[in-house]
């Protein structure tokens, strides 16, 4: 049976069994690569999206569990018209390897969404689902406080 | 050219260092040179195998691994500096594997000097040796040695295609080349005549290379300033493609499953049940392994689980105990060997107080963000593989050697990589993938590990243990007396790299302890192999990342035993002997204020670790808070003689230390029935944003000689940080990882 998910203001429809994950459903089907596996279990925050606006971890929403809209990276914003947030990833240098790097600023983007000026302690609160291997956090923190204070401006 | 004098002696060196490393070298194929890869097209012109210039773009190519190091940028910049272009202007891709782009630097670095009192014979030795690069397929990125490779040779290729092109110009123009200059990708003659590179690609294709000097530091506007990363925008974006984003017209998904008794068979397995589950086509036999194919691959790896395999078991102990046992008994068997041994150890010097530790670490898994992964296409004859790689050549033509065919029928594509810390200078994870795709031609397909399969099967950091013995008097080291004991990593690697296992000592089991920096009149380091066959592999710093921990946490021992001041010991004992090294103590100290004391509910700890050419100090500040232990603060100062990137290098090297931190607080693997325990993150974590210390770096520029980056910030971070849990509670770390013996914030 088809499902229709909405995906970056588009519809799509997918045929795979009810529970594959938003994830495989995203990466494998739909094409849109830019979300990243990395653990399975929702212990790493790299395949985080947004459902109607929260971050959740991909790797653990059924397709049939899908309740809203989905936005993934490429919807945030692309290379030619970069959201506040990437930009600011732009500025700080952030990324090293980079693979965990969608899913911190999806991650990021939603705290900011909700906290428009979050402190450092609601920073360590928002994004400690998040790993980087790369130890890239004193960026993604700079980044993080340097988008909230231009989306502010705006 | 090099002269025939100049051949004679390269070979004469190699010649010595064959007696040294147990292999042996023509002069003529060091000096041959190696053909240049790039096939330019019609009006495009390859003016050596790193730059090439249509008439619509400029490509750089950087081929090494971009594992997050940011190597592409760099090594672009230096190409850039001399092309005169910016790099907003070029393309920077990887290229084909190719022996033109061997590392000259790696191989320099096997030779067991101490590396930092380098003489100028040993150094020659080591750039001749490191041509033998070429013979080797050593197409390699590690050893931090990128850069040391990159820092002349691309530079010359860059000025060569500049010369190149003003000949061009010269020549169309009818003036003399010394009449021209170059900049932001143009020609500049008199009379405000404007050249672009891509106007004279076609011109300058026909002319025979110019040679040219390098230019003086003074001149240089890209290099020793930050350059905006090439891969940056793709990486805020999610549109950076990495391996397992390659998406190819019919492409398959499939899952690996390999015996988790590593290096056990597989005699058999039935897959009857997995056939019946939803989008699953087929499951193939690896080998020691098998596939499952799918149309997803979630859906594959679901039912790779619901596949019976009969595996054999592993020639490993079978308990973590036994295994442990094994690395200790290596202390009683003869030394692999002894790299370092000054003055006199045997005898305690007179009125000399004696120290004595032991130490012990376990085995750490790589644990990169993007699982391993490849993706082949065969079509009957030829190979076409998509794999986050360190080592291109050796990935060809051991996938080739896998299919049964001639390396020159493989193309390997190399793209980003999401952290390779090592892991991805293996080829298992490619020849699985190759074997896979020979058994469905002309479909292709992608094999991708689950974090569990890519956890338990690794080539683990190994296991270590340390005996040091020490004397002080006079508030100072009289003697260091180190026994070392793990796995030896050389001859497992050369013997999966290359099929050969060199005889001789592994100076990576010591690297880190003997050629340390320190002016102590009694020094010697041996080191013990241990009998053991568990996979073990190169892991970021590798054996600098155990022997950092051992030494320092060992000369802060030493330290309280003399009453010295931890941070004024190591200046002393460095002052003499290498002045970098006490610069990088003199910098941390400055930066953090460091006073010698703390107050209540504080601690700090230093520590100074020279590896891959590079001194980096840290020190490491810990707070109670809540009746949990925090890392608070971490001061980070490295040597790097030239700094190319200062921003990069500031995030290798807080990255760096972050990655030692997170094996020093959490990393461990163990073995039950020679099966790794830990499977993903939950029971193998790594430090977060809320563990993660506020970090401030300092680069210095004293030393001669450009050195590494993309290790060195690792191995000071465990002893840093143990050194200061002992300043705030009184209790020495002597096993890793912390969070069993200390209450930290996790």
């Amino acid at each position: 049976m088809p499902t229709d998910l909405r995906i970056n203001g588009k519809t799509h429809q997918v045929d795979l069994p009810d529970d594959v994950p938003l994830l495989w459903v995203l990466r494998d089907e739909v094409g849109l690569t830019g979300t990243k596996f990395g653990c399975g279990v929702a212990a790493c925050g790299a395949c985080t999206v947004h459902i109607d606006g929260e971050a959740v971890r991909s790797c653990q929403v059924a397709l049939s569990d899908v309740w809203g809209e989905v936005t993934t990276i490429e919807g945030l914003g692309s290379p030619d018209a970069m959201a506040a947030i990437q930009q600011a990833w732009i500025e700080h240098q952030v990324a090293q390897c980079g693979y965990c790097q969608s899913g911190q600023i999806m991650q990021a983007a939603s705290l900011l969404a909700e906290n428009p000026a979050p402190s450092d302690a609601e920073i360590d609160e928002a994004m400690q689902g998040n790993l980087c291997r790369c130890g890239t956090y004193p960026r993604i923190r700079a980044a993080i406080h340097s988008a909230a204070q231009k989306m502010q401006e705006a | 050219m090099a002269s025939f004098k100049k051949i004679a002696r390269r070979s004469f060196l190699i010649g010595s260092a064959a007696i040294v490393g147990g292999v042996a070298f023509g002069a003529y194929y060091v000096s041959r040179p190696a053909p240049n890869p790039l096939k330019p097209a019609e009006g495009e012109a390859a003016f050596n195998p790193f730059v090439m210039i249509s008439n619509e773009k400029i490509t750089l190519i950087a081929p090494r691994a971009e594992m997050g190091q940011g190597v592409h940028t760099t090594w672009a910049a230096l190409i850039a500096e001399e092309l005169d272009v910016t790099l907003d202007q070029v393309e920077v891709i990887h290229g084909p594997a190719a022996t033109a782009y061997y590392n000259s630097a790696l191989l320099g670095e096997v030779i067991p000097s101490k590396g930092y009192d380098k003489s100028r014979f040993v150094h020659s030795l080591g750039e001749a040796l490191g041509h033998a690069g070429k013979l080797m397929d050593m197409q390699v990125t590690g050893g931090s040695s990128s850069m040391k490779d990159g820092y002349e040779r691309m530079r010359a290729a860059g000025a060569s295609a500049r010369e190149t092109l003003k000949l061009a110009a010269a020549n169309r123009l009818g003036v003399a080349s010394s009449q021209l200059s170059t900049r932001d990708g143009k020609v500049i003659a008199p009379g405000s005549i404007e050249i672009s590179y891509t106007d004279l690609a076609a011109e300058a294709a026909g002319l025979e290379p110019v040679e040219a000097q390098l230019r003086h530091r003074s001149e240089w506007k890209l290099l020793g300033k930050a350059q905006p990363r090439v891969d940056m925008p793709g990486k805020a974006t999610g549109t950076a493609e990495f391996g397992i984003d390659v998406r190819l017209p019919g492409m398959k998904f499939a899952a690996l499953k390999a015996n988790p008794h590593l290096g056990g068979t597989m005699n058999g397995f039935d897959a009857s049940e997995a056939l019946r589950m939803p989008g699953i086509e087929q499951v193939v036999d690896l080998g020691n392994a098998f596939a499952v194919v799918a149309n997803n691959t979630w859906l594959a790896i679901q039912a790779a689980e619901a596949v019976a395999a009969d595996w054999g078991p592993a020639p490993i102990p079978d308990t973590q105990a036994e295994i442990q046992d094994a690395i200790r008994a290596a202390f009683d068997a003869e030394p692999n060997s002894t790299l370092r041994d000054d003055g006199d150890v045997s005898a305690l010097p007179q009125g000399a107080q004696e120290v004595s530790a032991e130490y012990e670490v376990p085995f750490l898994a790589h644990a990169t963000m993007e699982p391993l992964n490849a993706t082949a296409l065969y079509d009957g004859s030829k190979l076409q593989l998509w794999s986050g790689n360190q080592g291109p050549l050796l990935t060809r033509n051991h996938c080739a050697d896998a299919l049964g065919i001639d390396p020159e029928q493989v193309e390997v594509n190399t793209p980003l990589m999401g952290g390779g810390f090592g892991r991805r200078g293996e080829m298992d994870f490619s020849i699985y993938a190759a074997r896979l795709a020979r058994q469905m031609p002309g479909t292709p397909v992608q094999l991708t590990w689950s974090r569990e399969e890519d956890m338990t099967h690794d080539f683990y950091r190994p296991g270590a243990m340390a005996r040091m013995r020490g004397a002080v008097k006079d508030g100072s080291a009289v003697l260091l007396d180190g026994q070392i004991a793990s796995q030896a990593l050389t001859p497992q690697l050369m013997n999966r790299w290359f099929g050969m296992t060199p005889a001789g000592p592994d100076t990576t089991m010591v690297d880190g302890a003997f050629n340390q920096p320190y002016g102590i009149p009694n020094y010697r380091i041996r080191g013990h192999a241990a009998d053991l066959q568990i996979p073990i592999g190169a892991w970021r710093s590798v054996g600098a990342s155990f022997n950092g921990f051992f030494m320092e946490s060992f000369v802060d021992e030493m330290a309280h035993a003399a009453g010295a001041d931890p941070l004024e010991f190591r200046l002393a004992l460095t002052r003499q002997e290498w002045a970098p090294a006490a610069k990088v103590l003199e910098a941390v100290k400055d930066m953090s204020g460091w006073t010698g004391t703390t107050p209540d509910g504080v601690g700090r700890g230093v520590a100074m670790t020279y590896s891959f050419g590079t001194p980096v100090a840290q020190v490491i500040e810990v707070a109670e808070e809540d009746g949990l232990i925090r890392l608070r603060k971490a001061w980070i100062a490295a040597d790097l003689g030239v700094a190319l990137d200062p921003q990069n290098l500031e995030a290798q090297m807080f990255g760096g230390m972050a990655y030692g931190l997170s094996a020093a607080m959490f990393g461990e693997i163990t073995f039950a029935e020679g099966a790794a325990e830990q499977g993903n993150f939950p029971d193998y974590d790594a430090i977060r944003m809320h563990t993660m210390p506020e970090v401030e770096v300092r680069i210095l520029e004293e030393q001669s000689h450009i050195s590494g980056a993309g290790e060195p910030g690792t191995p000071p971070a465990a002893p840093a940080l143990a050194n200061a849990l002992f300043d705030l509670t009184g209790r020495r770390a002597r096993r890793l990882p912390l969070m069993h013996d200390f209450d930290l914030l996790i």
